[in-house]
């Protein structure tokens, strides 16, 4: 793909979600949750109903728009706890060395062996099912990445001429670690963020459809296709239309963190400057 | 590139200096690295990277230190600037010994020695515009008022040949020269007493190597400061310095008064460190050192440099090196035979200029 080209698809089906989520009130026709209305169980798509109903009555266009609130909310806010716990563990191992660093590296391993969806399910069990539970869960479930990327970036920056000088200067560790060393590796760490939180989608839509995560009838892309799986031949649309909202999501965050790789990546960056 | 500025030997007069007073004394300090191992501590060794070295720097004076890469000049830079703990002796910076505390405090160090870097690319945060990477010091150590801060940048930037209207900019849209002078006003922007120059100019082009030395120079002047100027480059180091120290293997093999070094260098290996400087009016082959620094994990017997010296006797590969004889006239020289190639030089000198 053209340099850009995937930038600006990813862009723009990632802003395209933001919006929905965020207008998702005026966007929606009826009330996702309370409006449901046996007489129109069912209703395949039409110009009344644009994603057709479900077997309550429900409309499904409704609870789509609705349910982009809850997945990007999950997304962004659990990767958002990912990548502030992998770079502070990232940051300060590769800082400070030591058993600081041993001790990092052993729970990164550790993390990196067990399949994070499965530690989520268990945190889930543990837990129990909600909004706040599902962020939680998959919030302490995928830095490690973050963390390896930070530590390694550290490791490479430090013995730089600006560090060197900014500890001769007086600068005590934090604030060499906050004003020199982070703002440096910011590029690699946006990257994995953004792939980060199209995996989040999926593992949210994922739990959701175990039962674990959004319970009904709260509309989550995930919860709808778990109600769907039993209408799947006779009403085909109540999956379709919350699966392509996922795949439409998770497509332009992966996209978006490709086009922003190429853009951040230092060494893209030196052959245009 | 010793063309560049021949001409400085003959304008490069050892000034009367205000004030004869040492700034710096460096005393037997040592740093050691213990290295490899196995699993058991087993088969660990100690590298010396600096073993045991004097060094004092007067008030004004421009100390330079030189050696092949490898020799310690850097760590020993590192552990003046409260870097890297000495494992042995005592630093002692403006009067007060800053070894001896547990850990060192470093803001109090900032304020007295500073350093500017080799690589003019790598010692610019390229995150930060020049008035961050200068302003940031500053309120770290307590300049606070707006207008102070202004001024103080704005001063700085002029000093060294920039500027005030330049420091919005980002150190990538400047060229390495500029980038240097950028370089040399963060190490200044806290008014040091000294400033440790490492290879200030040996990663910039040519042309400009000659502008950024003589803005070192006229700073020195104008601000009263002290160098200890690292260096392989001879030229550099014979422009600049008033004293010279050469290191071999984590010793100072010599030390003198620069006119001293350059004209009656007595230890062998400064002769053929001062016989390798290229010569653009004179195209003889140049007189190459056989062999290479060796291994500080594994050092030679006898006298560190006896291997690849043109003179060593039985004497020199069977003790260690002498220790730092000084005579009246404060060259002091680490070699058995310093006396003996003396006399030879003085001989051959006549002959060919070449020894």
């Amino acid at each position: 793909m053209k340099f850009g080209t995937s930038l600006i698809i990813g862009g723009a089906l990632f802003a395209l979600a933001i919006f929905v989520g965020l207008l998702a009130p005026w966007l929606a026709h009826t009330d996702p949750v309370m409006d449901a209305n046996l007489m129109n169980a069912e209703e395949p798509p039409s110009w009344t109903w644009w994603f057709g109903t479900d077997a309550q009555g429900r409309d499904i266009y409704s609870r789509v728009v609705h349910g982009a609130r809850i997945s990007l909310t999950v997304g962004i806010v659990s990767q958002l706890v990912n990548s502030v716990i992998g770079v502070t563990l990232g940051l300060t191992a590769g800082y400070w060395g030591g058993w600081w660093d041993d001790f990092v590296n052993g729970l990164t391993n550790l993390m990196l062996a067990i399949p994070s969806l499965i530690f989520a399910l268990a945190i889930m069990a543990v837990l129990g099912s909600g909004l706040t539970s599902l962020l939680i869960a998959l919030g302490l479930t995928n830095w490690s990445f973050t963390c390896r990327i930070a530590r390694a970036s550290t490791l490479s920056l430090k013995n730089q001429g600006y560090v060197q000088a900014a500890r001769v200067l007086g600068y005590g560790d934090l604030r060499i670690m906050i004003t020199q060393l982070l703002p440096n590796m910011l590029g690699p760490i946006i990257v994995i963020g953004t792939l980060g939180m199209g995996s989040a989608v999926l593992a949210e839509a994922a739990l959701s459809f175990l039962g674990l995560g959004i319970r009904p009838p709260y509309p989550s892309w995930g919860s709808m296709l778990s109600e769907a799986r039993e209408q799947i031949t006779t009403a085909p649309w109540l999956s379709i239309f919350p699966g392509l909202a996922i795949f439409l999501t998770v497509l332009g965050l992966n996209l978006l963190g490709d086009g922003l790789r190429d853009i951040l990546d230092p060494q893209s960056r030196s052959q245009r400057a | 590139m010793r063309a560049g500025w021949s001409g400085a030997i003959t304008m490069h007069e050892p000034a009367a200096r205000p004030g004869d007073d040492v700034i710096l004394r460096v005393e037997d300090l040592a740093v050691h690295f213990p290295v490899g191992g196995g699993l058991l501590g087993g088969g660990r060794r100690l590298l010396r990277a600096v073993d045991g070295i004097d060094l004092e720097l007067k008030r004004g004076e421009c100390l330079g230190l030189v050696g092949e890469s490898g020799c310690g000049k850097s760590t020993v830079a590192l552990s003046i600037l409260g870097l890297q703990k000495p494992t042995r002796g005592r630093i002692v910076l403006d009067g007060q010994v800053v070894t001896d505390r547990q850990s060192v405090d470093r803001k109090a160090l900032a304020r007295i020695v500073q350093i500017v870097f080799q690589d003019p690319y790598a010692s610019l945060n390229p995150r930060q515009t020049v008035r961050r990477t200068l302003e940031a010091p500053l309120r770290l150590h307590g300049v606070t008022a707006k207008s102070e801060i202004d001024g103080r940048i704005a001063a700085m930037l002029r000093h060294v040949g920039l500027r005030p209207e330049q420091a919005g900019r980002y150190p990538h849209e400047f060229s390495g020269g500029q980038r240097q002078r950028i370089g040399i006003a963060r190490a200044l922007i806290l008014n040091p007493r000294i400033i440790i120059c490492d290879e200030p100019v040996s990663a910039l082009d040519v042309s400009i190597r000659a502008q950024i030395i003589n803005l070192l120079l006229e700073l020195k002047e104008t601000l009263g400061l002290s160098y200890i100027m690292i260096s392989h480059d001879l030229g550099v180091v014979e422009h600049m310095s008033d004293r010279v120290a050469v290191m071999y293997l984590g010793r100072i093999v010599e030390t003198g008064d620069w006119r001293e070094i350059f004209e009656r260098p007595a230890h062998p290996y400064t002769r053929t460190l001062i016989a390798a400087i290229p010569d653009p009016l004179r195209r003889a082959p140049l007189a190459t050192t056989p062999g290479e620094l060796p291994n500080p994990l594994n050092p030679p017997d006898g006298c560190a440099f006896s291997p690849r010296c043109l003179y060593a006797e039985a004497v020199c590969h069977r003790e260690p090196g002498p220790s730092l004889e000084t005579r009246p006239d404060g060259h002091s020289v680490r070699c058995w035979r310093a006396d003996e190639i003396a006399g030879q030089t003085a001989l051959a000198s006549t002959e060919s200029g070449h020894p």
